[in-house]
This record gives C-alpha cells, structure tokens and sequence, in this order.
C-alpha cells in the first residue's frame, strides 16, 4: 500500500508491504536510523518516536496507522542550525548515556513526558520512563537528564 | 519480526468497519491500537489475513456522562482513561487502573476496547469492568446487543464477541459504590500482573487467577457480612483456578491474592 506521513516535518511517501512497520518505514524508506529496533516485543523504548506528539513504540505499530500523520524521530529535535533540543543538551551535561543505544528512545519519552508534565518529580520520572530499558543501568544519569531538562524549560 | 503477509483496510465508520469484517469472515479481525493484536501476529499466534483499523474512529472515542451511567467510547485509549477528569470524579478506580496498564506509550496507543476483546486473564481492565458490573456493547452484522460483564468473558482469550462482532462501548452506572482501590504485583513495572485485584465498594475481582477475570465471591461475602478486611482476605483464593508459570506458582499466586486483597479492601475503606 502507498503509506504517506510527515516526519520531522518533510512529507515522507513510500509503496510498502501493509505489513510494514513503523520502525521499519523510519529506517529504510524514511532514511533515519536513530530510531532503534531492541528488544522487538514493545517491552525496551529503544525504538519510541512521537506519533502525533505522543510517545509510541514504533515496533508495535504498523506504517499503516501512521498514514497520513505526523512522526518525530529524534533527528527532527535538533533545530536547523543544528542547535540540539534542551531535552538532548541535558543528557550530552549531565551525562544521561552510555552506550547510547536506548538513548534515542529515552530522548523521545521525555520529550513526550515533558508536554504532559512539565514539572514531573524524580519519582514522576522514573514512572514515566518504565517503558525505556537501559542494559547499562545508566537509570541516574538519565533522570537527572530529564530533570535538568525540565528545570531549564520552565526557565526559558 | 514482523508479522505473516495480511491485507491492510482502513474503516471510516462503524458501520463500514462491521461491513468489512463480514466480507472477510474469521480471517478478519479488528484493529484499534494494535498492542495487543501485532505482538500476536509477530509470533504467529495469530495469523488473520485481513485487518480492519477502527483505531482513528471518533465514533468509538469518547468518554460521556449519561445521567445515569457513564458511557465510554471502546477505541479510548488508556492514556486517556487516565487523564479523564469525569473519570477521576465519577469511576476512579477504572481511571487508575488504566494508568497502570503497560507504561505511557503502550497507554497512548493501547485501548479499552481492545483490552477487553483480547481478554487476556492477566490484563488489568477485564477484571476492573467486571468489579464495575459494566454492560459491554457490541456491534454485528445484525445490529447491537448488550452483554453483560459478567457473561463476557468465557475463557483465555475468549470472550462472548461473536466472529465479525465489534465491541463498541463500556457503560457503567452510576453512582459507583463507595470506596475503590486497585492493586497488582509484578516483577517489572511494564509486566502483565502476576496478581491484581479490583474494589469497588464490597465488590471485588482478581487479575489472573484463572482463565478468565474472577470475582472473589468469599471476600464479597465475608464483607457484605461485616468481616473486617483482614479476616475477608482469607477467603481471596477460595474457588480460583491460578496457574503455575515462570513468574509463580499457583500456592504463591494465590498467597498474593490474599495479601493483595487484604491492602485492596483497607485501602477501599480508609
């Protein structure tokens, strides 16, 4: 089927198999690896991206569902200049990775959080991260992260 | 993994999406969220040749107050259930726990409706909608009927739907009985339950202890006969069929459905 969406902002079409996931479409039709594929069962975060500015686990959804709406993954954070999003300078500060592979998803999931809860407290955080796994157990660094994130974008 | 080859349909209203179904027959099957159904199809434990995306209806997307009940549309997903501030007021207990199913992003896109259809026994709102004594509604090829919670769900993984039947909307009336709580034990936050229980004033119904969704009927009886809550929860594994799997065995199941029901049922009455 011919899907078409908007990711990070440029209209994205492809002629894919219906079965085709949204991870697979960002991947291989769309261009942008930074979207993770882990543990494949909707259980790590590694492959979360924005679906209509909500978190979603894009190896649990079809392009299909995506037809027609808008996906950020975290390529469409940073601005054009290259500036990166506040979310992606507080976890380059406070040192929120460590192999990197879940970052990317982590990344995602805060963005959503902090729309919803601009304010969250540590305990806030770490529920709102249960569905993002870290296989290096960098669990701190990476709330600090979001809570450093969240401080400066209530500052600004 | 990616699921066996299946044709894509997108339905545009109830009506078309019923009509899509029956042309298909049962290798149709719905999707709403898809968080139940494409982990399935992944593993081959499903393997339907048509699905039917009533996921973007509004029509299925609601959550009203009736007067007399509160109607809730079937594709609401649970992130919205727990962000409902008419739910908050008016069913508390089905709010919270659709804040706890899963973790934020399966709760964006996971639904109500789809939750119940799947019926998974370890699944928390089966058992919240049967502690509720809701009326499910569904939608067939020959027009509506109402079930009730009680006659829904049938085994694992089966339910009353009828092939080619869509689960439209959750009723339930109010005012709900006082006092509510919701509890479940797992391992990992974003696990399924090992056990949960549901209270809604002296109703209570336990997640996966058994193949379906099951009301502690001793607990209900010892409360409603004035037992205090510890001596009620004594009774929680009276009549259950728990199973003996990798995160627990049956006795240790139902020691938690004891103790579970026993912070339920406290937490209920403060």
């Amino acid at each position: 089927m011919k899907v078409t969406m908007t990711v990070n902002g440029s209209q994205v079409d492809a002629e894919v198999p219906d079965r085709t996931l949204l991870v697979h479409f960002l991947r291989d039709q769309a261009g942008l690896s930074a979207t993770n594929v882990g543990c494949d069962t909707s259980s790590c975060g590694a492959c979360t991206v924005l679906l209509d500015g909500r978190s979603v686990k894009s190896c649990t959804l079809l392009a299909a569902q995506a037809d027609g709406r808008s996906v950020v993954t975290l390529e469409g954070l940073a601005n054009g200049d290259g500036e990166l999003h506040p979310v992606q300078r507080a976890f380059r500060a406070e040192h929120g990775l460590q192999c990197g592979f879940c970052t990317p998803g982590m990344v995602m999931a805060t963005v959503s959080l902090l729309e919803e809860n601009p304010a969250p407290t540590e305990e806030e955080v770490r529920t709102a991260l249960e569905g993002n796994l870290c296989r290096c157990t960098g669990y701190h660094n990476i709330v600090r992260a979001v809570l450093a994130a969240a401080g400066e974008r209530q500052a600004s | 993994m990616i699921p066996a080859p299946f044709t894509y349909r997108r339905a545009w209203s109830v009506d078309e999406a019923v009509d899509l179904v029956a042309r298909d027959g049962e290798d149709a099957k719905f999707l709403a969220g898809g968080h139940s159904l494409l982990p399935l199809m992944k593993l081959r434990l499903a393997v339907p040749q048509t699905l039917v995306d009533i996921g973007r209806l509004a029509e299925l997307s609601y959550i009203r107050d009736e007067g007399d009940h509160i109607a809730v549309g079937a594709a609401t997903t649970h992130g919205e259930l727990a962000g409902s501030g008419l739910l908050a007021r008016e069913l508390p207990l089905l709010s919270r726990a659709a804040g706890q199913v899963g973790d934020p992003q399966v709760r964006h896109c996971g639904t109500i409706g789809g939750s119940l259809a799947h019926a998974d026994p370890a699944a928390d709102l089966p058992a919240v909608v049967l502690t509720l004594d809701a009326t499910l509604v569904a939608r067939g090829p020959s027009g509506s009927r109402e079930i009730a919670a009680a006659d829904f769900f049938r085994g694992l993984f089966e339910t009353a739907l009828e092939p080619g039947e869509l689960l439209t909307e959750i009723r339930v009336h109010k005012p709900a009985a006082a006092g509510w709580a919701f509890q479940k034990f797992n391992k990992r936050a974003i696990d399924w339950a090992i056990v949960g229980v549901a209270v809604q004033g002296n109703r209570v119904s336990l997640v996966n202890m058994g193949q379906t969704p099951v009301r502690a009927a001793g607990v209900e009886a010892a409360l409603t006969g004035g037992a205090s809550a510890r001596d009620a929860a004594a009774h929680a594994a009276e009549g259950t069929s728990a199973s003996d799997d990798l995160n627990a065995t049956r006795a240790y199941r139902e020691h938690l459905a004891r103790v579970l029901v026993r912070r339920a049922v406290e937490a209920a009455q403060a």
